[in-house]
């Protein structure tokens, strides 16, 4: 076997993903009551199909969208609307949200309907089976999956690439799911292949997972269209910019998207909920997360409806040992720090991490002009400039230094030895330039 | 020996003269008019540079008020004396007085009073701070980082004991940079001779305030019962105080259940529960 391939940048922390990767993927059983959050989903909040007081069925529309850019929401189990209303997400904004306590009787809304086979179905109608069951990238980002489906005519796309990196420490859901059921992520790579009229696939998967290189070369033998590509173990080697340079060897252009060079990336366990929606005609109202860190007392992978407060999800593993300091949605380096264990799981909740202490000092120190950022940077910029430049409100020149290009990875802030917060700074910046121009446009 | 030094000090004095006739004439010619009384404009305002008045220095306000494009009163820090000398410059009649602002921090719920649900870990500043939610029960409350402080150019705000940005209202000049330093948009300019203010920017309903902080506004309308001069008004459940109307007489202060309207001592915002 060759080298390994990459992406110039980027950082090495450590896994700790033994915790979790060596075991079978639970399912937890639906607790009493979800809370479906309207907005899950980059792009337009839905709007609820229920009222209060609804009896609604496993797999039921309760929300949804006229926005192209949008997915609808399903109740993820049977029972009675107890409430619409606002509610606390994950990233710590009020949205709304269908709260719904179950009946336990898990009826099937008469919409799940599995498709014929995939043979029969033409790209138009996956797109639409896609839309439907609210598929979304399950990866973290969650940009609606029937959108990346439907390029402008003018963009020509030839390669679809699965993203099974994991690259980020602690989390091991895509892996176990990659392991278990190479066969689903693979179904639903040929359907994605089918809806964009591809010819080409690839697998990118980190080289720290052989057990997931090898499974899903086994499932793929019988198709020559799908190549699956061992990857250089670096963080961020999932990042969708940085995982098509490894890859094919294209840079997406600055403020461009992977279209632009003819690509589309989708993270496996979207594959698989594809799969899902397809075969069993069932819409996402469950995905994998990862509970795991130091805190949590059984670490492992549990198989989660959506809308279950994440304090139940850590209960169901075995719960806290010692107290717990730090609760992050997400990844450990791009990730939300949770202030309250209601909130509910989202599709973009990709881990629970549970931390006793810190990793990191709190008091930042003055820079010492190192550029170690800037070797760590994958996206080839200043972060130590950039960040000055945020922290003393200059966003003109930061944009000019290709502010934009940021993909939030965190690398900077990883590496630094004054443990200044880079990556924050730069957020400022970020935000602060998106809301001026949504003020102008509106 | 002699004739060298005159010589040269002949020729020195010679061709210093020629410059200077060149130079004389040349500023004849290609001298630029400018309005003179951009200087003397510019003479009058405060000369801080703040930016407040939203142009990039005094002399850039200077010109625009000679051109006529910014008002004769746009200098936020100067206030009514700055506004009647530039309005005798451009001699112009100044409207009406107006009275004189100073900024209110809208928020009294400090360690002492808000429920805080996790410890903040980042960049010291709240706009930083806002992008994470902030570590308060109460999403709309003061974060506490100081960013209003940081940004005020005249020394006129502190942070006290409990966690809160305090305003000096006579250092105070209304320029608005806190107002916009404010990610929660706590801070408000509110006329300097009243004395009832509402401490509280929550939107939320009376049970999540009464389990965020002690000193929140639920909505009840109690205060808005007992106004007499229809000044006070609560809508989407927070009071909000109509300073036109307002006569100071501090009614809605004592009847509101959680203290959230105070009535105000002294030169700094000293509330009667904080003094307690």
């Amino acid at each position: 076997m060759s080298k390994a391939k990459t992406f110039r940048g980027g950082i090495h922390p450590a896994g700790n993903k033994e915790l979790t990767s060596t075991q079978a993927i639970v399912a937890m059983p639906a607790p009493a009551e979800v809370t479906v959050l309207l907005k899950q989903h980059a792009g337009a909040p839905c709007r609820p199909l229920v009222k209060k007081g609804d009896v609604v069925n496993k797999g039921q529309k309760i929300g949804d969208s006229d926005e192209f850019i949008s997915a609808p929401v399903h109740a993820p189990v049977s029972g009675v609307v107890k409430a619409v209303q606002p509610s606390r997400d994950p990233a710590g904004s009020i949205v709304q949200a269908v709260v719904i306590e179950n009946d336990g009787e898990e009826r099937l809304d008469p919409s799940v309907q599995p498709h014929p086979d995939l043979d029969q179905l033409d790209a138009e109608t996956i797109k639409k089976i896609v839309r439907e069951a609210g598929i979304v990238g399950l990866g973290g980002a969650t940009f609606p999956t029937h959108v990346k489906l439907s390029p402008p005519p003018d963009k020509k796309i030839e390669v679809l690439i699965i993203n099974g990196c994991e690259c980020e420490p602690y989390l091991t859901c895509d892996h176990r799911l990659m392991v278990e059921q190479p066969e689903r992520v693979v179904f639903g790579t040929r359907a994605l292949m089918k809806a964009l009229g591809v010819e080409k696939a690839y697998i990118g998967i980190e080289n720290n997972k052989p057990d997931a290189i090898a499974a899903l070369e086994k499932a793929t033998a019988d198709y020559p269209g799908i190549e699956v590509v061992p990857l250089q173990y670096k963080y961020p080697q999932g990042s969708e910019k940085q995982l098509i340079t490894a890859i094919t060897g294209k840079e997406v252009p600055f403020n461009g998207l992977p279209m632009d060079v003819g690509v589309v990336v989708n993270n496996v366990e979207t594959a698989a909920a594809v799969q899902a929606a397809i075969q069993d005609g069932m819409p996402l109202i469950e995905r994998i997360v990862t509970v795991s860190g130091e805190g949590v007392r059984h670490p492992q992978n549990l198989a989660v409806r959506i809308g279950t407060p994440i304090s139940e999800v850590i209960a169901a593993a075995g719960g806290f040992i010692g107290t717990p300091k730090q609760v992050i949605i997400g990844g450990p380096l791009t990730g939300v720090a949770q202030p309250d264990l209601s909130v509910p799981v989202t599709k973009c909740n990709t881990g629970i991490l549970v931390f006793n202490e810190l990793k990191r000092p709190s008091k930042p120190e003055p820079c010492i002009r190192c550029g170690r950022c800037v070797d760590a940077c994958p996206s080839f910029l200043l972060p130590v400039t950039l960040a000055h430049l945020s922290d003393i409100g200059q966003y003109d020149k930061a944009l000019e230094l290709g502010l934009l290009a940021c993909v939030e990875c965190g690398s900077c802030s990883y590496v630094c030895p004054a443990h200044r917060f880079l990556l924050q700074s730069i957020l400022v910046a970020k935000r602060e330039i998106e809301a001026q121009r949504y003020k102008k446009t509106s | 020996m002699s004739s060298v030094v005159l010589v040269s000090l002949a020729s020195m004095a010679g061709v210093g003269i020629l410059l200077g006739v060149v130079i004389a004439m040349a500023h004849r010619k290609f001298a630029v008019k400018s309005d003179p009384r951009i200087d003397e404009v510019e003479g009058v305002l405060p000369g801080v540079n703040c930016g407040a008045c939203g142009y990039p220095g005094c002399r850039a306000m200077a010109e625009a008020i000679a051109k006529g494009e910014a008002p004769v009163d746009g200098c936020p820090v100067g206030g009514a004396a700055v506004a009647a000398l530039v309005a005798k410059i451009m001699g112009v009649e100044l409207k009406g007085g107006s009275r004189r602002l100073v900024a209110l921090v809208r928020c009294g719920g400090g360690r002492a009073e808000a429920r805080e649900t996790a410890e903040y870990v980042g960049l010291d500043d709240c706009r930083a701070a806002q992008l994470l939610g902030g570590n308060k029960g109460c999403q709309y409350g003061c974060l506490g980082l100081a960013s209003c402080v940081k940004a005020c150019p005249f020394n006129a705000m502190f942070m006290n004991d409990n966690g809160l940005p305090v305003v000096d209202k006579e250092a105070c000049t209304a320029c608005g940079l806190c107002v916009k330093a404010c990610p929660r948009n706590l801070i408000a300019l509110v006329p300097d001779d009243m004395y009832v203010h509402v401490l509280c920017r929550s939107y939320d309903t009376g049970r999540v305030v009464r389990s965020n902080c002690q000193v929140g506004c639920i909505g009840c309308k109690a205060c808005e019962r007992v106004c007499e001069d229809d000044a006070i008004h609560v809508t989407d459940l927070l009071a909000e105080i109509d300073y036109d109307k307002c006569t100071n007489c501090g009614k809605c202060a004592e009847v509101c259940p959680t203290k959230a309207i105070v009535i105000e001592e002294g030169r700094f915002l000293v509330t009667k529960k904080a003094a307690s």
